[in-house]
């Protein structure tokens, strides 16, 4: 569904050049859902912007829907659906309107748009308010109305940049829902890009990480922390001679911090209880055990020495907070 | 071709909704001119032979509103491309000159509304209605306001992220275009640097024809020499906005 090779792009700043991207090989297979992660300035909406048609890339190629983002713009846009930071419908407009002007946009006929319109309007739950200037719509609504927007020709690709930022817990729990359902139902492709860890931890099978402009990392998550980080077991005992004792009798190199004891180990959850009768074995007391298991942030931390939980901007490119304004494309 | 103006519909008819949705907005851009029209128009002295003075300065408010709303409109743009509305729109099949055309066309539909505003408000008044001759006047002020429009909208693309320019510009070039081409007070009369940069002004060459059709004048020279201003207007505007869409992102 998507293919790039060497994907790049280069802004000029007034501190030089910028490698937005740099030279990004990505291959997304029809059905996957997949969430590009990383902090602001990475690269994410760069790469989507240039996946999506809206800028050009500086070299490197990328086929999207089985056409070249450049030279056939028009049939990648037909087939794609994005969901982009802002929101799609004017403001001065009415959902239901703006709806059927997309459905227009995709070449559908008004008959055809109205209905179409109708039902997205019913699943998205947006019946109540789609005939209310858009203006007056909550944060929630107009993001329902943006999805009901990108899904209006029935997309087999869908582009979400970052969804849910800006959202409460449960209009982001709500939206991530239709996402879910939407690729169940229809088997549509997805790639959203989010800064979210939680987002990307329980809605992608494949996390991509990005920093920097490059893929770093791209796995499941589950493996990702398999493979990255690991489990980490705790153990705390009264003194630090008890701990020292436990250290030497233990097969996992544990690394001890005063009478702290940590391992890491994979699998550690069904690991602990042998772990705990082993101790007591030998007559050591335990005195706490705590199981630990990794984020994506750990994941991140381990591979870049950076938190993503900070808000960490790279300082690279500023052409992710809007500050496109100091960038030339190159 | 067919497509391009299929698109054109789409963009043109979406602009124009919430314009029909809420016909009241066309009022909005035009308070100005109606001050103007009702505090202006009493201080201008009697015509010789008697007529009224509103024959003449009825054209140049109707244009006047059109250089008010018409070049205001980029800013619509501008909010578009803050929200998102317009990154949306560029990610859809719509052709590029189609989201540049159509909305430049939509900016005829108020601009013809304001001017059957004004004529029927100044009616009672002693205005004088030449119909045929304000048919064609609107005509020729449509495909300047068509140019107008496009050139808001260039100055909108050009402005992105950054709407002081946008106003800085249009604010700028507001007042000496209106005044240059005689919209309040006649220029004849005036300094000859003054009717020397008169002259460098389209929008002149538009008034002068839409005072002469107003009146019925419609064989006059004027009349073809403000088609050509209007002409000018809505290539240029045409072409330089088509080419601020197309590299539009």
């Amino acid at each position: 569904m998507i293919e790039t090779d060497e994907l790049t792009k280069h802004f000029k700043s007034k501190k030089g050049m910028v490698k937005a991207v740099d030279g990004i090989a990505l291959t997304v297979a029809p059905g996957e859902l997949v969430a590009l992660l990383g902090p602001n300035g990475a690269g994410k909406s760069t790469t989507l912007r240039m996946l999506t048609t809206l800028i050009p890339p500086t070299s490197g190629t990328a086929r999207v829907a089985g056409f070249d983002v450049v030279r056939h713009q028009r049939e990648v846009r037909q087939r794609i659906g994005y969901i982009g930071q802002g929101n799609g419908a004017g403001h001065s407009q009415r959902g239901r309107d703006e709806l059927i002007s997309q459905g227009r946009s995709y070449g559908m006929r008004v008959a055809q748009a109205r209905q179409r319109a109708g039902e997205l309007i019913d699943s998205l739950g947006l019946a109540e308010v789609a005939d209310r200037t858009v203006s007056t719509l909550s944060g929630g609504q107009r993001r329902r109305l943006d999805i009901a927007m990108g899904l209006i020709h029935t997309p087999e690709l869908l582009f979400l940049d970052e969804p849910s930022t800006g959202l409460d817990p449960q209009n982001r729990a709500n939206l991530q829902e239709h996402i879910l359902d939407l690729r169940k139902q229809r088997d549509t492709t997805i790639v959203l890009t989010t800064h979210y860890l939680d987002e990307a931890d329980s809605m992608a099978e494949r996390v991509i990480v990005i920093d920097h402009g490059r893929i770093i990392a791209d796995d499941t998550p589950e493996r990702l922390k398999a493979i990255h980080v690991g489990d980490q077991i705790i153990l705390g005992f009264d003194d630090e001679p008890t701990a020292a004792r436990a250290a030497s009798l233990l097969p996992h190199h544990p690394s001890r911090h005063g009478a702290q004891l940590r391992l890491a180990v994979t699998g550690a959850a069904r690991m602990a209880p042998g772990l705990l009768d082993d101790l007591r074995a030998h007559d050591i007391p335990v005195a706490s055990i705590e199981v630990t298991r990794p984020t994506l942030d750990d994941v991140f931390l381990k591979l870049t020495g950076r938190s993503l939980r900070d808000g960490v901007t790279a300082e690279l490119s500023p052409a992710e907070n809007g500050d496109e304004r100091e960038l030339v494309e190159v | 071709m067919s497509n391009l103006i299929i698109d054109t519909h789409t963009v043109f008819s979406r602009e124009l909704r919430p314009v029909l949705r809420n016909p009241f907005t066309i009022i909005f851009s035009m308070v100005q001119p109606l001050v103007f029209l009702a505090l202006f128009a009493p201080l201008l002295p009697k015509v010789e032979g008697g007529g009224s003075a509103l024959q003449w300065f009825v054209p140049g408010i109707v244009v006047m509103s059109c250089l008010f709303g018409t070049s205001m409109t980029g800013s619509n743009l501008l909010y578009e491309i803050q929200t998102g509305s317009h990154e949306r729109m560029l990610v859809t099949p719509l052709r590029r000159p189609a989201l540049l055309i159509g909305r430049a066309l939509k900016e005829i539909v108020p601009m013809v509304a304001q001017a059957a505003l004004i004529v029927v408000v100044c009616l009672p008044f002693g205005f004088d209605l030449h119909l045929g001759g304000a048919l064609l006047g609107l005509l020729i002020l449509a495909v300047f306001c068509l140019g107008l429009g496009a050139l808001s909208y260039t100055l909108a693309l050009a402005s992105k992220n950054q709407e002081w320019l946008f106003w800085t510009v249009q604010q700028t070039l507001l007042f000496p275009l209106l005044l240059l081409a005689g919209m309040l007070l006649p220029i004849t009369n005036g300094p000859d640097w003054l009717r020397t940069l008169s002259k460098f002004n389209p929008l002149s060459y538009v008034v002068d024809a839409e005072r002469a059709l107003f009146n019925g004048d419609v064989w006059a020279s004027t009349t073809l020499t403000g088609t050509l201003a209007a002409v000018g207007v809505g290539a240029l505007g045409l072409l330089v906005g088509v080419r601020a869409m197309n590299r539009s992102a």
